[in-house]
């Protein structure tokens, strides 16, 4: 690629520029400020050239000939026209012909207002019609999916749809019928347009052709304010354009951030936005009383609060969660617990996740666009078309431009397909098979040499909650030793990269600081007072240490344990035990239900701050309607608390915490909000910024773990749309998770004595049924994490597995 | 006049020339021979090249040098282009299905000059009878070793699939017919990258006609020179033309080339039938603009003649119409086809074709404007800027400007007629 040149030089209009080499003229054009109107083409996707519209003459060795501008590669010399009559005249044709038949229902489509069709007609089009035969109409609309519709009458079959769906995502679900003047998209007979990326479709259609079921006829586009903001339902943070009015959340875009998401967005990304005005919401502070709870005031509410936490040691007194909130909301609990309750044990990671050094500290850490140059990519860990769907999406290009990728899990994966090998352990096995396989031993040694290009990036994680969490530890420190490696860890919840940085971990302090560091302690002794002299506690430690009696209270801070930690059973068993249980939190979950009382939180979508995703991307949330009810941010709740416990955290303001933040966290120095404003080119920052240190940098090194040898083995899955709280309350998505199964091998299935459909009870009390999969490993059972036949399953390596007999 | 180089043996022998037994009796396979024992695969390509020959599907693009293009790669392909579909044409049908061997003896060849060791035949699915004939030919020509592995003994080894097509004619466009043997929809390709570089699937492929093709054996056997002496020097060797229409004698015809249409239509046609006055005649296929006899009836009869004067012989099917014919009727005829048969992928021919059909549809029913003649033209312009020959496009493939060749044609011709069915009930003929 060096032999190339870096520009070459074109002539537009009479006009001579130098334009980067490599790309197609219709991009070089705009590049240089010559806009071509067009339909089908989209910088993301394969040219095409199907609407025409971006047709310019080019000089070529016969003269001047019209040329799609989106399928030209620029060339060095190459003139261009794209003002001669020829070109307007060609133009306003193709516009005039995609109008004939179009129904012209801009007053009642959802697209007018910011539909190229409607924009390019007038810069470009006709004044008037000279069609005066009948127009081509369809029966309108048909459900392509659960979530798009398809008016087909409006459509100008760019191809566009088809493309994402195709090429972008991998699902071939869309496709044209017909020819001439009947043809149209569809889907495939009996098999619906089900895809986790089907939202793009309609943010892609030029016109009003796909619409999706929450939005349509719910706004004019000149109605919506524009918010950049970023989701947060995984740890991907893609950049997204949250879009409002009348100070409700209507519709969620994503923004084009090349570094993270490349605008593309996962319907979860999308559509979860509903949940913030669910009227399930906790909306008023919330006090347990002899009937449940009873609503209260927010200075009553505060003030039994402060009075009972003041009534603890503060080593009787933990807190669970933040993983949900910013990273100031993050900053100032873990201040709050460290400094006012004086507490270290504060865990963001509910059990489910890997060491917190692990996660916030692997050297060396890649960046999603690594990606992109990678040669080789192993994937060992969870499904990330599950877990972070939009990863998947940059795994997916990358193996399109030539990476050859490994994955290794105990099931099927998404990613399966594109992959050059598949390494399929039986859960409970890995480290084995993980030993095998770096050495390259028989069976693995194609595998294994796959590995030997770099750059590689390894994305790690682990594959499932049943699953050790040190085995992700021995898997990185094999990626590590592959050439030219970066690493990503993959956390799947929502900030909880930016909670861990926060400190709000047992063994770290704000900014990627040991916990043990002594330097560390001191400087934040210095800024806060003196440091508790305990050593903090892990949740699941704080669990047994509540149920044993050595801890008397719990802060639950957005943040379900009885549904998301591995031992659902222990979580619920230690908020009965505990003495008083807080919950701050936007819904009554199964775990806030236990509190004795619940704050409402603000959410996302509300509350004003940064997050860090799982690259150490710094990006800034911004809040695009008032927090609902009376709930609050949560720094404001926990300032509030403090006052009353006669500490003032200085914590009421944002813009406060950030300076507290870049002045105690040294990972985090530098950063302000100001370079986190996005604008085209700006795309966040990766933490530490040059010129910043990072104290803790944390190598792995390969772990003993135990390899299980049950019968059974379990893979607790965790699926895209599942039973969680913030799912079941966005009704766009809430009826998408799959029934659950129980997935096992043929094999499996014919020593239980079951057939695909009947059913198996798992550790005598869940009742699934089998869906045999060849995908899945031998002696292992696949089952989804957190559905509704699922809840309370435990995540233990091994369970006992029995077909369900009827005549019990 | 006398030369025959396709239709000698079928002539000759009309109850059996499909049939190995009759083309080995008669010269057949000897150019294979000839081809593997003493000719080295590039000697077989500069024979091709010196003849001259211009491709036979209708662009008229030299065989020779087209084969110069195949990139160097491996496995690549040859496809045959059997999917004759344009009204007016049947030479395809004639020469599959009664001298098979001769195509196929082609195929061979071609593929051994080539490289190739997998041809495809894509073959109209409206010609079942070819299908079943060039299908008994492989089988005949596997048993006698022609066909298979290590044929004759050379070392070299071809395996030829045929494949029926579904019934669009634009698969009969090379890159939609690619596309259509993958399993794809039968849409043209974007170009480049060129089938000769980026073909099927993805790999380096030669696409010919089935006359192309079946005139390889004569080329090898009696050289590139011999077939470059036959005719005038541009319009080299032997074609086949189609003639249909209002003529006694319907039909085809070998001709050589550089005679007048005159001759043609009146000698080989038979003249007009009931010896009513020609009126005028699409000289190469539906999507090529008509001829007239006050000016073209004394124009030679060849590639490069018959493009000055801004139509196309194609792949030489000639459809006379006489004083009879009502134009519009005609016209709308070939743009209805078009119409039905655009692949809809592109917008000025998925739009513009049935936009023209409904006009003309107006017209014929008596509910024309005064406006809708230059509309009709104008609507043109932009599938086809400035209609000229040979067209412009501002489609993908040249489907949607052939729809505008009849429009071009009866607004040239005859446009007071075309006027005089404005605010009339006329009839449809």
């Amino acid at each position: 690629m060096s032999d190339t040149p870096q520009t070459v030089s074109i002539t537009i209009n009479g006009v001579s520029h130098d334009v980067a080499a490599g790309q197609r003229l219709i991009t070089a054009a705009e590049s240089v400020g010559e806009y071509i109107p067009r339909f089908c083409h989209h910088d993301k996707l394969e040219p095409v050239g199907k609407c025409r519209m971006c047709l310019v003459e080019v000089e070529g060795p016969r003269g001047k000939a019209l040329v799609p501008s989106c399928t030209l590669p620029v060339t060095d010399g190459m003139v261009v026209d794209s003002e001669s009559a020829v070109v307007k005249k060609a133009q306003e044709g193709v516009l005039e012909f995609l109008l004939i038949n179009h129904p012209l229902d801009c007053p009642i489509c959802d697209k007018g207002g910011e539909c190229p069709l409607q924009d390019q007609t007038m810069s470009w089009g006709p004044g008037e019609s000279r069609f005066i035969e009948e127009k081509r109409t369809f029966p309108k609309p048909i459900n392509v999916s659960d979530i798009v519709l398809l008016d087909r009458e409006r459509c100008v079959l760019c191809d566009r749809c088809v493309r994402v769906a195709d090429d972008i995502a991998g699902d071939s679900l869309l496709t044209f019928i017909d020819r001439g003047n009947h043809v149209q998209i569809q889907t495939f007979p009996d098999d619906p347009f089900v895809s986790y990326f089907s939202g793009n479709t309609v943010q892609l259609c030029p016109v009003g052709a796909l619409t999706s079921v929450d939005y349509r006829f719910k706004a004019r586009p000149w109605d919506l304010e524009h918010t950049p903001s970023v989701s947060l339902v995984d740890t991907v943070h893609s950049t997204a354009d949250v879009q409002t009015s009348r100070g409700k959340i209507i519709r969620v875009y994503g923004i084009e951030n090349d570094a993270v998401n490349e605008g593309w967005l996962s319907d979860k990304d999308r559509f979860t936005f509903s949940a913030v005005h669910s009227e399930d919401r906790v909306t008023v502070p919330l006090v347990r009383g002899d009937d449940g709870f009873e609503p209260t005031s927010w200075s009553a509410a505060l003030d039994m609060v402060a009075d009972k936490l003041g009534s603890f040691r503060g080593d009787e007194v933990g807190a669970i969660g933040g993983a949900n909130n910013t990273n100031e909301e993050a900053f100032v609990l873990g201040k709050f617990m460290r400094s006012v309750v004086g507490s270290a044990h504060v865990d963001a990671q509910i059990g489910d996740g890997v060491d917190a050094h692990f996660a916030a500290a692997l050297t060396p850490r890649a960046t999603i666009s690594d990606l992109d140059e990678a040669a080789s990519i192993l994937v060992w860990g969870p499904d990330i078309k599950e877990t972070h769907p939009v990863l998947y999406l940059r795994v997916r290009k990358a193996v399109r431009n030539g990476a050859t990728l490994v994955v290794a899990s105990p099931a099927g994966t998404g990613l399966d397909g594109i992959a050059s090998h598949v390494i399929r352990y039986r859960a409970g096995s890995g480290a084995d098979v993980l030993r095998k396989f770096s050495a390259g031993e028989a069976g693995h040694a194609d595998a294994r040499s796959v590995l030997d290009s770099g750059p590689v990036v390894g994305l790690v994680g682990r594959s499932s909650l049943a699953e050790d969490p040190r085995l992700a530890e021995s898997v990185a420190a094999f990626a590590r030793s592959l050439p030219d490696a970066r690493l990503l860890t993959l956390l799947g919840r929502a900030n909880v990269y930016g909670a861990l940085d926060m400190g709000l971990a047992p063994t770290l302090l704000p900014g990627r600081v040991s916990a043990t560091d002594e330097a560390g302690v001191r400087r934040l002794e210095d800024a806060w007072g003196p440091m508790p002299e305990h050593a903090g506690r892990s949740t699941l430690d704080m669990f047994a240490a509540v149920t044993s009696g050595d801890m008397k209270a719990l802060i639950l801070v957005g943040s379900d344990p009885v549904r998301d930690c591995p031992d659902p059973a222990l979580a619920a068993a230690a908020l009965d035990a505990s003495d008083f249980v807080l919950a701050i939190d936007t819904f009554v979950t199964d775990s806030s239900a236990k509190a004795d009382i619940i704050l409402p939180a603000a959410a996302w979508g509300e509350v004003d701050g940064t997050v860090t995703n799982l690259e150490g991307r710094v990006q800034r949330m911004r809040p695009s309607i008032q927090p609902i009810g009376q709930s609050r941010p949560l720094n404001v709740v926990l300032d509030d608390i403090s006052v009353r416990m006669g500490v003032d955290l200085m914590a009421a303001k944002v813009e406060d915490i950030s300076t507290q933040i870049a002045s105690v966290a040294p990972a985090y120095e530098g950063i302000t909000f100001d370079h986190l404003t996005f604008v085209a080119g700006v795309e966040g920052a990766v933490v530490p910024l040059a010129g910043a240190t990072q104290p803790l940098g944390f190598i792995p090194v390969e772990v003993s773990v135990p390899v299980v040898t049950d019968r059974m083995t379990l893979h607790l899955a965790k699926a895209l749309y599942d039973d969680g709280v913030w799912n079941r309350n966005a009704a766009t998505i809430a009826d998408l998770p799959r029934p659950a199964t129980a997935r096992i091998h043929p094999r499996d299935a014919a020593i239980l004595a079951v057939a695909d459909g009947s059913e198996v009870v798992i550790e005598g009390s869940f009742t699934l049924a089998v869906a045999i999969d060849p995908d899945v490993a031998e002696g292992s059972i696949v089952v989804p994490f957190n559905q509704v036949a699922t809840k309370g399953l435990a995540a233990t390596a091994s369970v006992r597995v029995d077909a369900k007999r009827e005549d019990r | 006049m006398t030369e025959r180089i396709l239709t000698a043996r079928m002539d000759a022998h009309p109850s059996d020339s499909n049939t190995i037994a009759r083309y080995e009796d008669t010269g057949g396979y000897q150019a294979l021979r000839k081809a593997l024992t003493s000719m080295a695969p590039q000697e077989v390509i500069d024979e091709v090249k010196s003849s001259n020959m211009r491709g036979r599907g209708g662009a008229g693009f030299p065989t020779g040098v087209k084969w110069g293009f195949l990139a160097d790669a491996s496995p690549r392909y040859l496809v045959v282009n059997c999917d004759e579909s344009e009204p007016g044409t049947f030479n395809d049908r004639q020469l599959t299905e009664r001298d098979p061997h001769q195509l196929l003896e082609g195929i061979i060849v071609s593929s051994y000059a080539l490289g190739v060791d997998h041809a495809f035949v894509y073959i109209r699915g409206e010609y079942p009878k070819a299908a079943r004939r060039l299908m008994a030919a492989v089988k005949e020509a596997e048993s006698a070793g022609y066909l298979g592995d290590d044929i004759l003994g050379s070392g070299f080894s071809l395996t030829v699939t045929l494949h029926l097509g579904g019934g669009a004619y634009i698969c009969g466009e090379e890159t939609a017919l690619l596309n259509s043997l993958e399993g794809r929809r039968g849409e043209p390709r974007l170009k480049p990258p060129f089938p000769a570089i980026e073909g099927l699937y993805a790999k380096p492929t030669i696409v010919n006609n089935v006359e192309s093709i079946s005139n390889i054996p004569w080329i090898t056997m009696n050289g590139g020179a011999a077939y470059a002496a036959i005719g005038p020097e541009r319009s080299a060797g032997t074609k086949m033309m189609s003639i249909s229409g209002h003529v006694k004698r319907p039909g085809n015809h070998e001709i050589v080339m550089g005679m007048t249409w005159r001759d043609f239509i009146y000698d080989l046609g038979g003249g007009i039938r009931d010896d009513k006055e020609l009126k005028c005649w699409i000289p190469g296929g539906a999507s090529s603009p008509w001829f007239v006899p006050s000016v073209h009836l004394d124009t030679p009869l060849t590639i490069d003649d018959v493009a000055a004067n801004g139509s196309m012989i194609g792949a030489g099917a000639v459809v006379v119409m006489d004083e009879t014919t009502n134009v519009v009727a005609a016209a709308h005829s070939i743009v209805r086809f078009f119409a039905h048969e655009s692949c809809g992928q592109c917008t000025p021919c998925r739009e513009g074709t049935s936009w023209l059909q409904d006009i003309l549809e107006r017209i014929l029913s008596g509910k024309g404007r005064p406006q809708d003649l230059d509309l009709m033209l104008d609507v043109s312009d932009n599938i086809s800027p400035g209609l000229t020959w040979p067209p412009a496009m501002t489609t993908i493939c040249p489907l949607g400007p052939s729809a505008t060749a009849p429009v071009a044609s009866i607004m040239r011709w005859f446009r007071p007629e075309v006027e005089a069915m404005i605010g009339e009930k006329a009839a449809h003929v």
